[in-house]
């Protein structure tokens, strides 16, 4: 190839030259763009596929049973109750404790340690939280929680939820406070209000939607967390609202069926995975219509 | 408090700082905690599978990190078969995702028309939200029997004839294994090195690209001669983010990687990844045993390879940070 281009080197004054140059430049072009075209395809069909996959699948095994019946032995008709509710109550409580602190930490980073040397360091730490493996903290909290409170137990899942989520509402409530034009804090500031008021009352209120939408992408990372879980709520097949037990999981209950060599709880996997999914694509499309429309 | 400021503009103006001063103080300190906690976690993080590790460590030394011998009976533990599935199946997706994640930038930057670039976006995105078990699930039931019945075969009679690389190409094909885990891991981590590129793609000054345009250049020659040098090192931190979430991804693998303690040269034998190894033998170790230690040791050299990745990635991506 090097031998063909030399030509354009020098200035071309063979048309011939110059117009076979011209259209192997356009040919690379047009071959790169089909590439990429072609790439992205390839990316919206692996979705598609999915998505496909997990609906004739899991409408297949859906049926009343699945949200009425907890989990039973293979060859019974059973359902998802517990592992529904245990989910819920795991993802509600994580998301509770998560929150707060992660707005904490994010509005120190945007409204108290701007070019500090500290904020710089949580800053990069909760970053390295934020893509660490969750199948890491699943094995923090069990040597934390669950080895020395002797068991598995659903506040071991919710504590490994929780440091999951915290990062995620870091990240989004210090990029959303930082858009707050620096004016209206001045203009806060100037009436004579004490800074945390400026924080809570101006700052919070406009950075709230896009706070909000990094809160539900947060939730719809921890509902479809399932390493973490294997380590601290552990699962569980019959009914449980006890925190300080082991506690079922939507997950969990999908990566044990789904290994199974049971053809009535593979299809319960399936209902399950479908559910989970669903739950969690619904969750992201609201939360980035609701930073849409905030802009 | 609004009332006392009123009252006594003029004549006391330290007494409402005061009176707020507190409630700063509070606040200011309550952020400040928070901002400590999360340094704790990370160091909590390091600390706790570092200790819980020890054992396995003080047991085995250092060959832990390259002996491949897992054998629970007579509780001889190593690390050696899966840091070498870690690594190679995270580069293998590498490979695969970073040339299909350049091609969706690409087409959403500058090919598509502007009003396909949002819906296109956001499916792609939606790839990095659908939960791994779920990968996992797609992967063993569909995508492992068409790896089986049509790729793999194909593969073997292509190229594994060939010398030197066809030994890459043979064996039995199980459908399962080092190379269907790398293609999941490949679409699972396409997202966020796409959505990566395209932003710090879209940095790129216009004028940039219009005096390129201005010369005479195709768009595949603005995008090498002018996006791509401009931006390398953001991709390249892009790239960094990807491999750092490839490396610990745990559920997806565990499905489709065949789980066998066992280096094997062909790409279509089974293997295992630090993760599927904690989440698959984790069940079976008992509370304070050598193989508990060992997983928690795996767990620490895990998080070690991750942080340098991840750290890696940042330090390059700073830039695209700041600005």
């Amino acid at each position: 190839m090097s031998a063909t281009t030399q030509p354009a080197l020098t200035p071309v004054k063979d048309n011939k030259v110059a117009a076979r140059l011209g259209s192997r430049r356009r040919r690379t072009d047009v071959i790169i763009r089909m590439l990429s075209l072609a790439a992205t395809a390839v990316g919206l069909v692996f979705l598609a596929s999915i998505l496909i996959t997990l609906f004739v699948k899991g409408f297949g095994a859906m049926n009343l049973a699945v949200f009425t019946e907890v989990t039973k032995p293979p060859g019974s008709e059973g359902g998802l109750l517990n592992a529904i509710v245990g989910s819920l109550i795991q993802v509600a409580l994580a998301t509770l404790i998560g929150t707060p602190i992660g707005m904490l930490v994010g509005t120190y980073l945007a409204e108290y340690a701007r070019g500090s040397r500290f904020g710089d360091v949580v800053r990069f730490v909760s970053d390295i939280l934020l893509s660490a493996p969750s199948i890491l903290i699943g094995l923090f909290v069990y040597q934390l929680l669950v080895l020395p409170f002797g068991g598995f137990s659903g506040w071991a899942g919710v504590a490994a939820l929780a440091i999951i989520i915290i990062p995620i509402v870091v990240r989004t409530t210090e990029d959303m406070l930082s858009l707050v034009p620096n004016t209206l804090r001045e203009a806060v500031i100037g009436l004579g209000a004490p800074k945390w008021k400026m924080i809570v009352l101006v700052s919070w209120r406009s950075a709230i939607s896009g706070i909000i939408t990094g809160v539900l992408l947060g939730i719809a990372r921890i509902a479809g967390e399932t390493a973490p879980l294997l380590f601290t709520s552990l699962g569980n097949n019959a009914w449980s609202t006890n925190l300080s037990a082991p506690m079922p999981s939507l997950p969990i209950t999908i990566y044990s069926y789904a290994g199974s060599p049971f053809q009535d709880w593979i299809e319960l996997a399936w209902a399950g995975a479908l559910l989970i999914t669903l739950a969690v694509l619904l969750l992201n499309i609201g939360a980035r219509s609701l930073l849409g429309r905030g802009k | 408090m609004s009332q006392a400021t009123t009252m006594t503009t003029g004549a006391r103006p330290a007494a409402p700082r005061r009176a707020g001063s507190l409630g700063d103080a509070v606040f200011a300190g309550a952020c400040q905690a928070a901002g400590a906690f999360v340094l704790l976690l990370l160091g909590g993080i390091i600390v706790e599978l570092f200790i819980g590790g020890l054992p396995a460590f003080r047991a085995f030394g250092l060959p832990f990190l390259w002996s491949t011998e897992w054998d629970p009976v007579s509780e001889v533990f190593g690390a050696g078969v899966s840091i070498y599935g870690t690594i190679v199946t995270a580069v293998l997706a590498i490979i695969f995702a970073v040339p299909l994640a350049f091609g969706v930038a690409f087409t959403l930057t500058e090919l598509a028309p502007p009003w396909l670039r949002r819906p296109v976006g956001t499916a792609v995105e939606l790839l990095a939200a659908v939960p791994s078990i779920i990968y996992g699930m797609w992967g063993f039931f569909l995508i492992a029997p068409l790896m089986a019945q049509y790729v793999q075969p194909t593969l073997i009679d292509s190229l594994g004839e060939l010398p030197g690389i066809g030994a890459l190409f043979q064996g039995p094909p199980f459908g399962t294994g080092i190379l269907t885990a790398a293609l999941i891991l490949a679409i699972m981590i396409l997202p966020f090195i796409a959505a990566t590129m395209r932003d710090v793609f879209e940095q790129v000054p216009p004028v940039f690209k219009e005096s390129a345009y201005g010369l005479g250049c195709t768009t595949w020659e603005v995008m090498r001669g002018v996006v791509l040098p401009y931006t390398r090192i953001s991709v390249a931190g892009g790239v960094m983010l990807g491999l750092g979430r490839a490396l610990g991804e745990t559920m997806a693998v565990t499905f489709v990687i065949g789980n066998a303690n066992r280096i094997t040269t062909t790409l279509f034998g089974p293997g295992n990844t630090i993760a599927s190894v904690v989440a698959l033998e984790f069940g079976e170790s008992e509370t304070g045993s050598l193989k508990l230690s060992s997983l928690l040791a795996l767990g620490f050299i895990l998080f070690v390879i991750s942080f340098v990745v991840l750290a890696t990635s940042r330090y390059l991506l700073r830039s695209r940070l700041k600005g």
